[in-house]
């Protein structure tokens, strides 16, 4: 049978690195990044300058993510969810996209449980900030880090 | 040259049935054999696993959507002469790509069914990587989920199934480096954060991540060549067809996972 | 084609608390992608999901082009009495899909 010789492996993976290191993003998803103070302005509109406190609301994300084109993301929220004590919507924000918001969720009392989950973009790795307005008026959040990695062979736009 | 040479000798040795199969010798132990979901991160195993939240299960919907539609001058669906793709088209994903007699060439699933369609619906082909064709395959992969792959023996087939294997053995690119360099010899590494995996086919049509939709397996093959730097083959080119049959002989009995996802 | 993907459970207890799942495809166009010209390729998203039970609205999400394509989205809800749910996705460029399913409570 015949079989070349094969490179040792440190050349190989030199090799190979660097072939993914120089190949061109075809397309671009990042023009112009939100920064901290878009996000807290977007925070501001939802919270009308209210104080935000820590606490009762939980947010699963994968810390380190394979692809930031599908991150998938629970939020929950402690609340009895009964008609004069409930959750009345959560909102995802994000530092580093685009665009500060992640995602708006209105919910109703008779929802029994104060649970979302979505699926996603994180344009790199960041700090996601997530908040919960409850029926007596306060809000309440809390923050997760993500690490993106990115994918190695990208190819042209088809 | 020495390449054909090589094919040559060995389709004589397989004619003369001196060396079965002698080409479909598994460079990784089948011991050793793992399909590229077992690479992947909780979180996608857990959207692969679960059909409620596999992004793929909308092609399979679809899928079925289009092969109950006419189509054609012929006026007939897909379901008109295959009825319920349910028991038809148990295990027809899992032993493509096959032989086509009247072309004398090897088919992969997508051009069998675009050749039920010039052929028996008397409609277009539907163009590479649309969702339609996508759909469509993916709906009838689906079919063979679970089911180990076992490749169409035909004789006729082992001479395009050892071009395969050349070109995955083959050096190429500016980077002068074959299949065989990552995914025989360093699947167990990591390439920009990417696991660089063993190229098992068992998932295709795959949702990826990466595309964010549904994608062929040519498709696949055509990312990794323009890592290689070397020259891509188009859509339907026999040597897409003959690697991708090579890559099933490889993954002979390993199970069919169509819609998989891949990030 | 589109097609949307809704998992309600068939059938529930009174007062059971049931998980909703929908699926749609929709290529979510984020507006800040370039073709290989430089082009910008614009912004085709849906913008906005709401499931009503009855007609009474039950949940209601606003996405963004940071929504994953062909969104998905879960919540819950308490089975109170049988009927139907309906789904609906309002998007850019007029996008508007349906779908619904049926709950048996007993
Ligand atoms: C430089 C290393 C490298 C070379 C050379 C290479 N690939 Fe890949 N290949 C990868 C990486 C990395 C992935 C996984 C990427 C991901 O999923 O993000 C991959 C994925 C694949 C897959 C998908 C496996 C699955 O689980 O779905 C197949 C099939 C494949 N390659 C075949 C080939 C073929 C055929 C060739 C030669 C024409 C080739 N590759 C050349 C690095 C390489
Ligand atoms: C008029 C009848 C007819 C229609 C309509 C038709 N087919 Fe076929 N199909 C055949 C015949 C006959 C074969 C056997 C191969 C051949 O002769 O082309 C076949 C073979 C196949 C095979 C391969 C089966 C195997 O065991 O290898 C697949 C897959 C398939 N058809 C899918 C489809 C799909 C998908 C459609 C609709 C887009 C379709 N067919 C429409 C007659 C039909």
């Amino acid at each position: 049978m015949r079989r070349q010789p094969v490179p040792t492996r440190r050349r190989f993976l030199g090799l190979a690195a660097g072939a993914i290191g120089a190949l061109p993003a075809a397309i671009s998803v990042r023009p112009a990044e939100a920064t901290p103070e878009m996000m807290a302005t977007a925070i501001r509109a939802v919270t009308g300058g209210a104080p935000v406190q820590t606490g009762k609301v939980k947010l699963d994300i994968p810390p380190l993510v394979e692809n930031g084109n599908s991150v998938p993301m629970t939020v929950s929220v402690t609340s009895a969810m009964t008609a004069n004590d409930y959750v009345k919507s959560i909102h995802v924000f994000n530092e580093k996209n685009p665009q500060p918001n992640l995602g708006n969720f209105y919910l109703k009392p008779n929802a029994g449980r104060a649970q979302v989950s979505t699926r996603v973009r994180l344009a790199d790795s960041q700090k996601i900030t997530a908040i919960a307005k409850l029926s007596d008026g306060s809000f309440w959040s809390t923050t997760a880090d993500v690490v993106v990695t990115l994918a190695a062979c990208t190819e042209d736009v088809i | 040259m020495k390449a054909t040479a090589t094919i040559v000798l060995t389709s004589l040795l397989i004619v003369a049935g001196i060396v079965p199969r002698p080409l479909i010798a598994t460079e990784i132990p089948a011991s050793e054999r793992r399909s590229g979901y077992t690479f992947m991160g909780a979180e996608t195993r857990a959207m692969q696993d679960d059909d409620t939240t596999n992004p793929g299960m909308l092609g399979v919907l679809d899928g079925e959507a289009l092969w109950n539609r006419k189509a054609g001058s012929a006026g007939k669906s897909c379901a008109g002469c295959h009825q319920d793709a349910k028991v038809t088209m148990k295990g027809v994903a899992a032993r493509y790509p096959a032989y086509d007699k009247e072309l004398s060439r090897p088919v992969n699933l997508e051009q069998r069914i675009n050749l039920c369609r010039t052929r028996h619906q008397q409609a277009e082909p539907l163009a590479y990587e649309k969702h339609e064709l996508l759909a469509l395959t993916t709906y009838v992969a689906e079919q063979s989920r679970g089911m180990p792959i076992t490749p169409d023996p035909t004789p006729e087939l082992q001479p395009f199934v050892a071009k395969g294997r050349d070109l995955f053995m083959h050096r190429q690119g500016q980077l002068n480096i074959a299949c065989t360099n990552c995914h025989d010899d360093n699947w167990d590494k990591h390439l920009a954060g990417a696991a660089i995996t063993q190229a098992m086919p068992t998932g295709y049509p795959i949702y990826r991540l990466d595309w964010q939709s549904l994608g062929s397996l040519e498709r696949r093959l055509r990312n990794c060549i323009t890592g290689q730097r070397a020259q891509n083959y188009d859509y339907g080119a026999v040597e897409l067809v003959e690697l991708e049959l090579y890559l099933m002989a490889r993954a002979r009995g390993m199970p069919i996972e169509t819609p998989a996802v891949r990030p | 084609m589109t097609a949307a993907l809704i998992n309600v459970p068939k059938k529930a207890k009174a007062g059971d608390i049931i998980e909703i799942k929908a699926l749609t495809s929709h290529v979510m166009e984020t507006g800040y992608r370039h073709t290989a010209t430089g082009e910008v390729i614009p912004r085709d998203i849906i913008t906005s999901f709401t499931c009503r039970f009855e007609g009474d609205e039950v949940f209601r999400a606003d996405f963004f082009p940071a929504t994953a394509a062909n969104p998905f989205i879960s919540f819950f809800t308490n089975a109170s009495k049988s009927g139907k749910f309906d789904f609906e996705w309002i998007g850019d460029n007029g996008f508007s899909q349906t779908a619904s399913a049926s709950i048996t409570v007993e």
